[in-house]
């Protein structure tokens, strides 16, 4: 694979927009079948050109249009924002503050640098393949929420380009809705709470919500291999003093104070959020239990795996229903698998209707990899490493051309173009992009037709 | 939603249509009054719904809400002030009309600033939360359906069908699920309890059990009252240049919340070299915990930025001592000064007004650092009482060298969730003050009073710890009861603290 190198970006960047960006269904996805007039010339692009200039308020008559800015002006980056009451480029002509977002995908950004407290093998902008289970994982937590919790339909999941994932959701419904709502849908999916100044920053109450046990069920599946394996969690004492952190002292029922203070209102969650598990760990009158009798047995069991069994299994106990002696159930052992494994949502992208989001298919302009999106079909395979770069295309660009195919002088621009990518390894991935596009247009040629059946209208 | 006989209401006072203006006792006030009314009513209206605010705001502080001795000093208010107290069908003219105009007036005082519209929409949340429930179970189904708020209710067999679901989502019954409607509510209308995963969430729907519709009738409340303020704010102006109106409304929202530390009376007159250690004598703990964090990183994430920015603004920092400030520190970490002009300058010129849509922002008060924007990974700001482990809050505390015994009332104060209050401790406990005599509701606020006490020296301190018997708290937290503590009349700084000690430790 040829190596990238940003410098190479003012000559790579016009091959990538003339002859491998997928224009075509790029431009169908953000028309959503031109129900709503206007709909693409209302929405909002911004673009980052050479040297951090950056380029907010444009908008297109068309996709064609867009197309041909995009080949002018060669973007190292495309955002895409919100679809406005008036066209975006002519912002500034209508009164302040009638310009107002309307409309947006929902949109969830997760971010490898917020797992920094819980990866041990990279930290900030570094990502290597252990990690990355934490972005699958991610993918599968929030995707079985979207779909089954909150009925939603077409996800399209995006890799950033660097470390992370991006999550566009597009249903008709879910585009219209308001920041309150799209916030109320991100504290759903959250269950990891804190800054820097919090240690436990999972706190399940008595009675698990039907999300979180779903939630635990899919974490399960890649814990061992990822979190005990590969971090091998509790590989050494100071590794697992920062997970025995998160196991209570005791097992003496939680007390948690009624709420009355004006300032919790609104975030009752059980009675407040679970702050008074987080308080009764600081009376130290009480006998200390689970973690004491951990932390000296942990070093008799060989490995991560082993350890994990016996911190399990303790848990587990609490939680079996014993009759007369009435023990509080106690779910640390799903409390840490959620702390290293739950994803962490940034909830200011997704509540804001106009946040800009890194477009699908734009370049990464620090690693030159493309925004593919991601078959979650194929998901748990994914190597971020493996994505192809700016370069590596153009360099593939080159060879396939050499193998002889020079008479397409005839043909129209556009179907040259569609064959070039499709001679890439772009190709498998606009092929998810079209797939997804497709089954939007089918599911709104479905519903045009239920509509007119319900008028007699034939 | 239409109403009948509204609008034509030249003749609104005669009897005949007086029933149908006010079909309820309680609304959700939609249409906003047309009558004429004189001035003097106008004042005396707005003075007894603020007054009538202020009993709920206190009341939700002292004692849980829905707790019966809530409701009996509620209903004792609403009485005195002749307000709509029971839901009586008839004959509640006067108070259904005093509760729809006064509401009105104060939406007009309350609109203009984003602390005055939470505030407001805060207390008429929880006063419509008491009022709904005080109706009867069929007031209450006429009720939802006067405001289109009336759901289908699911069929038994599906109940049975998501008998476990329904009964881990919501908390509070186990076996009570036979007798248990639930409603199939779409996610927007149930927000509040949508978020809090309070209840069940299945294919798009929130299945709502009966006692928690308050939630939703309250979450529909919230969403068109906080929509009207906004439009409110908006048509403000041309009321405003009434010149018999523009005093009481002003009047009305001030005698709220106080300044909001936006004039600058103190600009320039500090230098960047103080506020290191301006940071540990006047600073409140969310700050200085932003500062340190901003020495040790050299980085501050936008939350961080935001907060501790507008603070430094209040504080009196020009706009080009603010771009030093901070230019002068991300340059000693990863951002390069070019880096810097670039992604960070805007934002804080954008912050002084002086870029996009030219807003002049406010410093943040306790309540809007408290309630909204939480601190996520990497983040180090939002308030250490409230989003702080309160083991690591110890920790902090002792190495401030604040005594064992105040950080157990801190932390008292903290579990009981009044964070204003134990800021409020901590600022005595730093200050070497029994009682502050104010209530503290804003970062800079904090740092203006203790400016005060420092520069004020010895003779401001002896007046207040004397004038602190006499004068009673404007704050209803029964629970500082510093004031009758034996206070030691020595004045040397030492055998005050040791006072202190002697009353902390008593407890």
């Amino acid at each position: 694979m040829a190596r990238f190198e940003p410098a190479a970006l003012p000559e790579l960047l016009p091959v990538f927009y003339r002859r491998l960006f997928p224009h075509g269904a790029y431009g169908r996805w953000l028309g959503y079948g031109g129900v709503v007039k206007n709909y693409f010339q209302l929405r909002e692009f911004s673009f980052t050109l050479r040297d951090d200039v950056y380029l907010r308020f444009q908008s297109f008559g068309s996709p064609q249009e867009l197309e041909r800015e995009l080949q002018r002006i060669n973007p190292y980056k495309i955002d895409i924002g919100a679809v406005y009451s008036h066209r975006p480029n002519q912002h500034n002509t209508v009164h302040p503050g009638a310009f107002q977002p309307q409309e947006k995908e929902l949109v969830f950004d997760i971010d490898m640098t917020d797992y920094d407290d819980v990866r041990t093998c990279c930290s900030s902008a570094e990502i290597c393949s252990k990690c990355w289970t934490l972005m699958t994982i991610a993918v599968r937590v929030i995707d079985r929420a979207l779909v089954e919790d909150l009925g939603v339909r077409h996800r399209l999941w995006v890799y950033s380009g660097r470390r992370g994932v991006h999550c566009w959701v597009c249903d008709d419904a879910v585009r219209k809705w308001s920041p309150a709502l799209r916030a109320a849908a991100v504290e759903y999916l959250t269950l990891v709470k804190g800054g820097a100044e919090t240690v436990k920053k999972v706190n399940l109450s008595e009675s698990i919500h039907p999300f979180i046990r779903r939630s635990v069920s899919v974490v399960e599946k890649y814990f061992e291999a990822y979190a005990l394996v590969g971090q091998d969690i509790l590989g050494s004492p100071e590794r697992w003093e920062k997970v025995l952190a998160l196991v209570p002292e005791d097992i003496l029922p939680r007390a948690a104070p009624p709420c009355r203070s004006a300032l919790c209102r609104g975030r009752r969650e059980g009675p407040c959020g679970g702050v008074g598990s987080a308080v009764s760990a600081i009376s130290l009158d009480h006998r200390p239990q689970h973690r004491e009798s951990l932390r000296s047995d942990f070093p008799k069991k060989r490995d991560s795996v082993q350890r994990w069994e016996l911190l399990k299994g303790r848990m587990e106990r609490t939680r079996r229903v014993t009759g007369s002696t009435k023990s509080t159930p106690c779910h640390a052992d799903w409390e840490i698998m959620l702390q290293y494994c739950f994803p962490r949502l940034d909830i200011n992208v997704s509540k804001g209707v106009g946040h800009l989001l890194k477009s699908p298919f734009s370049v990464h302009p620090k690693t030159g990899r493309i925004s593919v999106p991601l078959d979650l079909q194929r998901l748990d395979q994914f190597d971020p490493f493996a994505v192809p770069t700016i370069s590596s295309l153009c360099h593939e660009l080159d060879t396939a051309g050499d193998d002889g195919e020079q008479e397409d002088g005839g043909e129209t621009e556009p179907k040259r173009r569609a064959r070039d990518y499709k001679k890439t390894s772009l190709a498998p991935y606009v092929r998810v992009f079209e797939q997804f596009v497709e089954e939007m247009e089918r599911a709104r040629r479905g519903e045009r037709l239920r509509r007119s059946d319900l008028q007699g209208d034939f | 939603m239409q109403f009948s006989g509204r609008g034509r209401l030249k003749n609104g006072h005669l009897a005949g249509d007086r029933r149908d203006l006010y079909p309820h006792s309680l609304q959700f006030y939609l249409e906003p009054p047309t009558e004429n009314i004189s001035l003097v009513e106008f004042e005396s209206f707005a003075v007894d719904r603020l007054k009538l605010l202020k009993v709920v705001e206190n009341l939700g502080v002292s004692y849980t809400r829905g707790s019966e001795s809530y409701k009996t000093k509620l209903e004792a208010e609403l009485r005195r002030l002749k307000f709509p107290y029971k839901a009586l069908a008839e004959d509640d003219y006067e108070a259904r009309r005093k509760d729809h105009i006064s509401h009105f007036i104060l939406r007009l005082a309350y609109c203009q600033s984003e602390d005055l519209r939470r505030w407001f929409l805060q207390q008429e949340m929880d006063l419509l939360r008491y009022r709904f429930h005080e109706l009867t179970e069929a007031l209450r189904q006429k009720f939802l359906e006067h405001i289109n708020l009336s759901f289908e209710a699911i069929s038994e067999d599906l109940k049975n069908e998501l008998a476990n679901e329904l009964c881990s989502s919501t908390p509070g019954f186990n076996n009570k699920m036979k007798e248990q409607m639930f409603y199939k509510v779409g996610l927007a209308d149930a927000v509040d309890l949508f978020r809090a995963r309070r209840v069940f969430i299945k294919d798009g729907f929130a299945y709502v059990p009966l006692k928690e519709m308050d939630a939703i009738v309250l979450n529909s409340y919230r969403t068109k009252l906080s929509k009207a303020l906004a439009l409110t704010a908006r048509s403000l102006p041309s009321i405003q240049s009434d010149e018999r109106l523009q005093p009481l409304l002003s009047h009305l929202s001030h005698s709220y919340v106080g300044p909001d530390y936006s004039v600058q009376k103190n600009t320039g007159k500090i230098s960047l070299e103080q506020i290191d250690a301006l940071s540990v004598k006047s600073f409140p703990l969310c700050m200085r915990q932003l500062h340190k964090a901003l020495r040790d990183n050299h980085h501050l994430r936008h939350g961080g930025r935001m907060q501790y920015g507008l603070f430094l603004k209040g504080i009196g920092l020009t706009l080009e001592q603010a771009l030093e400030f901070w230019k002068k520190e991300f340059i000693r970490g990863k951002v390069d000064a070019d880096k810097f002009d670039k992604g960070y300058a805007y934002s804080i010129r954008h912050s002084y007004g002086k870029e996009g849509k030219r807003t002049d922002y406010t410093p943040y008060s306790c309540m809007k650092i408290i309630m909204s924007n939480p601190p996520s990974q990497g983040d180090y700001h939002g308030c250490p009482f409230r989003h702080s482990d309160p083991e690591l809050l110890k920790q902090k505390l002792q190495s401030y060298k604040i005594p064992p015994s105040g950080i157990t009332q801190i932390l008292e104060l903290v579990k009981g969730m009044h964070y204003q209050l134990a800021c409020q401790k901590y600022f005595e406990l730093t200050h070497d003050v029994d009682d502050i005599g104010f209530s503290l509701n804003h970062p800079n606020q904090y740092f203006t009073e203790s400016q005060r006490l420092l520069s004020g020296g010895r003779e401001l301190k002896k007046e207040l710890n004397n004038s602190g018997n006499s004068q009673q708290k404007s704050n209803s937290q029964e629970s500082m009861n510093s004031n009758s503590a034996p206070t030691s009349s020595s004045t040397t700084a030492d055998a005050e603290l040791e006072g202190l000690e002697a009353y902390f430790t008593e407890d």
